[in-house]
């Protein structure tokens, strides 16, 4: 979903680059609360594997691919606001190095893959966790859920700049169809991706997942109950 | 598995999908450049400024191998992000001890 130069009109690129400095500049602060000595350095492997899964495009149908975009499957690892900084990283890199995705849009692109996708992929994640029984095996299709809803949503965010500052005249309702069907079909494979990674780090060192805490943190106190822990409260 | 063990799977399966697994990913539009093409706003698309960057494109200036220069633009891109990645956590990380009581139980094997 990558913007390149020129889709968008010149003021809709600055608000969507103002918007990404205070998303941003926001997230630098909530990111002190997620990380530290232990979480930062597993959160930088996050922000590069999502680079890593962004090269790899799947065929989704019709002659179109898709990929990877990360926003929901760095927040349940990472932590949101962590999450944001590390998509924008990522995004930076593409802009700046592999020509992937404009310069005057990396405000767009950070705007709709960093704040939309991660903010919604996190928020349906959360919403999806409530109402899932609070334990560890809830994470991953909770995750998944995040991701799956991220992309159209994300897909819809970017037909709204197109409304507000398309460069071509193009009916709105057309792109808008046309975004939300190929975008559902690529969160399918957002979603996969998604929970197939969660899962696998859960399996080994739920630990390392922001977004598995409370489930872990349940677990914690059953066992605790049963009064099998160590007098450190360290647990097997 | 211990921490460190853990990171270093995960690095390595990065390094993986990004320098050798990507040379299979579909070479097909996305899906915004797809729909660009078929609602007729491809055209409008500028080509980057960045576009003379020895990685551009993901691929490598001066490596004639696709299959080379792909990987190696692929393995670049991931250690850029990880060193800039590194450098922002670390200096935005909350210093010392854990302060939040959202503790979290770590494997007896973590600091190994």
């Amino acid at each position: 979903m990558h913007v390149p130069d020129g889709f968008l009109d010149a003021p809709t690129s600055v608000a969507t680059g103002v918007i990404a400095v205070g998303g941003v500049a926001l997230a630098l602060r909530g990111a002190r609360r997620e990380l530290d000595d232990r979480t930062a350095p597993m959160a930088r492997l996050v922000a590069t594997f999502v680079f890593a899964g962004q090269m790899m495009n799947f065929p989704v149908a019709g002659g179109t691919s898709g990929h990877l975009l990360g926003g929901a499957l760095a927040a349940v690892l990472a932590g949101p606001w962590t999450a944001v900084l590390c998509v924008s990283t990522v995004l930076l890199v593409q802009g700046l190095f592999m020509a992937d995705g404009g310069i005057t849009a990396l405000g767009t692109n950070i705007t709709l893959m960093g704040l939309v996708g991660v903010g919604v992929g996190w928020g349906v994640f959360v919403l999806v966790r409530a109402v899932l029984p609070n334990r560890l095996g809830s994470i991953a299709p909770a995750a998944a859920i995040g991701a799956l809803v991220s992309v159209p949503v994300a897909a819809l965010a970017f037909t709204l700049l197109f409304a507000l500052g398309g460069t071509a005249p193009v009916s709105v309702e057309k792109v808008a169809a046309a975004m939300v069907t190929w975008h559902v079909l690529i969160g399918i494979g957002e979603a996969l991706i998604t929970g197939l990674v969660v899962g696998s780090v859960i399996a080994v060192r739920p630990d390392l997942v922001y977004g598995a805490r409370p489930a872990l943190k349940a677990r914690t106190l059953e066992v605790r109950k049963s009064a099998t822990t160590t007098p450190t409260g360290k647990t097997a | 598995m211990s921490t460190r063990r853990f990171f270093a799977c995960f690095l390595l399966v990065a390094l993986l999908i990004a320098g050798v697994a990507s040379y299979y990913a579909s070479t097909h539009p996305d899906g915004l450049t797809s729909v660009a093409e078929k609602t007729g706003f491809i055209d409008k698309q500028k080509q980057s400024p960045t576009s003379d960057s020895p990685l551009a494109g993901y691929s490598t200036k001066g490596i004639e191998n696709d299959r080379v220069s792909g990987g190696v633009a692929g393995v670049a891109g991931c250690l850029l992000v990880l060193a800039l990645a590194g450098g922002l956590f670390w200096a935005v990380r909350s210093r010392g001890e854990r302060t939040d009581d959202e503790e979290v139980p770590e494997h007896a094997d973590a600091e190994a």
